[in-house]
């Protein structure tokens, strides 16, 4: 059972890493417009230079 | 669930709007415009870009970023570029754009309290995940130290997660608790609080069960049912205020001869304010310059114009029709006749405060009823086995199976997939209970103009007529925009008629257009001016030369889906009314139409209200459709009530149902499923229900572990969110 003492941190560091981004995805506005960024990835614009 | 919080919602949404557009005027004095735009044909990829494109391209904008979701673009630009540019430079690019009032938006734009709610469903969601892996391993068979390891670790991530997720819940039963109250969250929290206690209590001793799996998965149910109640009502709310957005409050005022477009809000007694053909007016005044005829019918329901000259009183709300007016302003703001009666609305009792919502009368059962079986279970197992540690456990899970996690989704689950049903198919629900009043309708009372009727007139008489004066009329209408001489171009037009050769053709604001026509002089336009005699019909006069006057003769066209509204209801068995403020004939004329067999002319605002009220008294639910000032009492007073999107905005403001499109089709089908979404949620109470006559024994009687309380819970809110998308 020794595995455990490695197994749980990681899992919850993994999780935790997870729940990390999503708030960060939230407090940085990324759910205001699926619908537009599903269409976004579509536009070719910068796609031979990046966004000035 | 919706028993606490319900946003006030203002009969004046100016006044609602007015701090946000205050706030922004303070920033914004040396920062970029914000300018937002409403772009309602946009929808791939290649529209975004060229948006965008077009935009930033534009002279002063620094930046532009489209939201395609609201179908809305935001503009940062120098404060010296105005929104008519922008808009003119999309039209040239092929794109319908509207200016978005951004003080109005402001409100909206930071969902704060959803975000709130999202960021405390998630970190309960991941707890909920984490601990439940624990818990897995200790019911297949984790013994001794590692079962008490997992227990710690479960206790470690689920004490955090509860303090900080549960929070909705402890504010909630605290407020209900402290003014001598309980609501729905008070044995949601005593079932948090005892399981804890209870858990840890188990897990110091190296008991056996422990409770942090199902207090973090209640948590974290009831906050996705939570949610999803916000995120419904956040969205219909979004989609009201862009509505109010597009009236965007600005006035062209005369300074010095200068013409200066201000806020509205920023106008003074004794401004003159210019106010141009199909503009509404912002204040109440008197007509200094100008003549013209205008159009009141949002304030009274009478269709027939009215004729302006200087001296003459307008009010607030009123829409100028054909020549341009000056007006020096007597009233402002909330001094306006306007907002006096919106007013009166917001003093009026409302029949939607009247209502308790079907969560909020289960509450008042079912939350004495689990304390009272907890507290049994505790004394009597106290009793029994003089152990309080065993009756803690038992009342622990007394309580948290009793916990209404169906109870907590089962109104949400199903107002949400309603309320999309009915989105789709243009209805905006407002209210979180409008869905539920709608069910029990049993008598609809219309308002006529405006609402069953377009608000455009339709020529009725054109075979009347020979070709000569068809051709002549089309000639005169031609040179007007006043709407009937652009309903008569039309119907002559569709019937083949060209127009008659004319020359020295002149429109005279307020009278009418005349030419000369072989000689003679030619005139269409109101009935004295022609030198006919006024009839009781909406009526253009022709007169050629010196002989007498023919009329042309106009009816109200109806809006798309009324006669189907109509006939939907009555074929529901539904009690129809149609109550008009305008005059009997043409009300006469309108139920007769549609097959409407009670109606009533000429009613006063408060007689349109006291006749709601009068058919409550009856025992009837009443649901009322109107747009107009004069409907907002009526609107308040009923059971429940539905406006156009061309509606007042007070009169959207004072409805729970707002009908996005212009067809009223809707309406008769938006009752159906009212219906069957009652019917799915009294359901959903009968399951949750038979789910604790099941498990509630089990639990007093001691037989419930930790596993059966996580079963019971999660597959009686998946039979609940199930039975939700069964609607029909």
């Amino acid at each position: 059972m020794d595995v455990l003492t490695y197994l749980i941190p990681i899992s919850l560091v993994l999780g935790g890493a997870g729940l990390v981004g999503f708030i960060y995805t939230v407090r940085s506005n990324q759910y205001d417009d699926p619908e537009g960024d599903a269409h976004r990835i579509l536009n070719d614009d910068w796609d031979y230079h990046p966004k000035p | 669930m919706t028993a606490a919080i319900r946003p006030s919602i203002s009969a004046c949404p100016a006044c609602v709007a007015a701090p946000g557009a205050q706030a922004l005027a303070e920033q914004g004095g040396h920062k970029d415009a914000r300018i937002a735009l409403s772009l309602p044909t946009i929808h791939c990829s290649a529209c975004i870009s060229s948006v965008e494109r077009a935009l930033a391209e534009a002279p002063g904008v620094s930046s532009a970023r489209v939201n395609l979701t609201l179908k809305r673009a935001t503009i940062e630009a120098d404060p010296d570029v105005m929104p008519d540019q922008l808009i003119g430079l999309l039209k040239r690019a092929g794109f319908e754009a509207h200016e978005l009032d951004a003080g109005t938006l402001s409100v909206t734009q930071n969902d704060k309290v959803g975000r709130d709610l999202l960021m405390r469903m998630a970190v309960a969601g991941f707890a909920m995940m984490n601990v439940m892996l624990l818990s897995v391993a200790v019911w297949s068979g984790a013994t001794d130290a590692t079962r008490d390891l997992f227990h710690w670790i479960s206790a470690a991530i689920a004490l955090p997660t509860l303090a900080f997720s549960g929070v909705p819940f402890y504010k909630s039963a605290w407020s209900a608790l402290r003014v001598g109250r309980s609501n729905m969250d008070v044995p949601i929290v005593t079932a948090l609080l005892l399981a804890v206690v209870a858990s840890v209590w188990e897990t110091a001793l190296s008991g056996h069960h422990a409770y942090f799996d199902a207090a973090v998965a209640l948590v974290f149910f009831l906050l996705t049912g939570r949610y999803l109640d916000h995120r419904t009502r956040a969205i219909a709310r979004s989609a009201a205020q862009e509505l109010s957005a597009l009236e965007v409050p600005r006035a062209t005022t005369l300074r010095d001869g200068q013409e200066v477009p201000l806020p509205v809000a920023d106008l003074r007694i004794g401004d003159l304010v210019l106010v141009r053909p199909g503009g509404r007016m912002p204040v109440d005044g008197l007509i200094t310059e100008g003549r013209s005829e205008i159009d009141r019918s949002l304030l009274t329901g009478e269709t027939l114009p009215v004729f302006a000259e200087p001296g003459r009183v307008v009010s607030a709300g009123e829409v100028n029709l054909t020549g341009p007016l000056t007006i020096q302003a007597t009233a402002v703001g909330r001094e306006t006749s306007l907002h006096r009666m919106a007013d009166l609305v917001a003093i009026a009792e409302s029949g939607r405060s009247r209502y308790t919502s079907l969560a909020d009368s289960t509450a008042k059962y079912y939350t004495p009823g689990v304390l009272f079986l907890a507290a049994i279970s505790f004394v009597g197992w106290y009793l029994y086995s003089a152990d309080i540690r065993t009756a803690l456990n038992i009342a622990a899970a007394v309580l948290i199976i009793t916990c209404p996690c169906a109870l907590g989704l089962a109104v949400p689950a199903v107002t949400t997939a309603a309320s999309g049903k009915l989105f789709r198919r243009g209805m905006l629900i407002k209210d979180a209970t409008a869905l539920e009043r709608l069910a029990t309708v049993d008598t609809v009372v219309f308002d006529k103009t405006g609402t069953l009727t377009a608000g455009t007139p339709e020529l009725t008489n054109l075979s009347d007529h020979d070709t000569t004066a068809l051709q002549v009329a089309l000639a005169l209408a031609q040179g007007s925009s006043h709407p009937l001489s652009v309903s008569l171009t039309t119907a002559a037009r569709a019937a083949g008629i060209l127009p008659a050769k004319v020359s020295e053709l002149s429109e005279v604001p307020g009278y009418g257009t005349q030419a000369v026509w072989q000689g003679q002089v030619v005139r269409l336009g109101r009935a004295a001016w022609t030198g006919a005699t006024p009839g009781a019909d909406t009526a253009a006069w022709l007169s050629i030369g010196e002989a007498a006057p023919v009329a042309f003769t106009f009816t109200d066209r109806l809006r798309p889906g009324a006669a189907e509204a109509v006939q939907g209801l009555m074929e529901q068995g539904m009690r129809v009314l149609l109550i008009s403020g305008d005059t009997g004939p043409a009300v006469a004329a309108l139920a007769k139409r549609l097959g409407i067999t009670e109606w009533q002319a000429e009613a006063l605002p408060v007689e349109k209200s006291a006749k709601i009220t009068d058919l409550q008294a009856e025992g009837c639910h009443v649901l009322m459709v109107g747009d107009g000032l004069n409907d907002t009492a009526a609107l308040t007073a009923a059971d429940v009530s539905i406006s156009p999107a061309s509606a007042l905005d007070a009169a959207r403001v004072a409805s729970d149902i707002v009908l996005l499109g212009g067809d009223l089709s809707p309406i008769a089908e938006s009752l159906t499923t009212a219906r069957s979404a009652i019917l799915r949620i009294r359901e959903n109470f009968r399951i949750a229900t038979l789910y604790n006559v099941i498990a509630v024994p089990i639990a007093i009687a001691g037989f419930a572990t930790p596993l059966v309380a996580a079963l019971a819970m999660s597959s009686s809110s998946i039979t609940v969110s199930l039975n939700a998308l069964r609607l029909k």
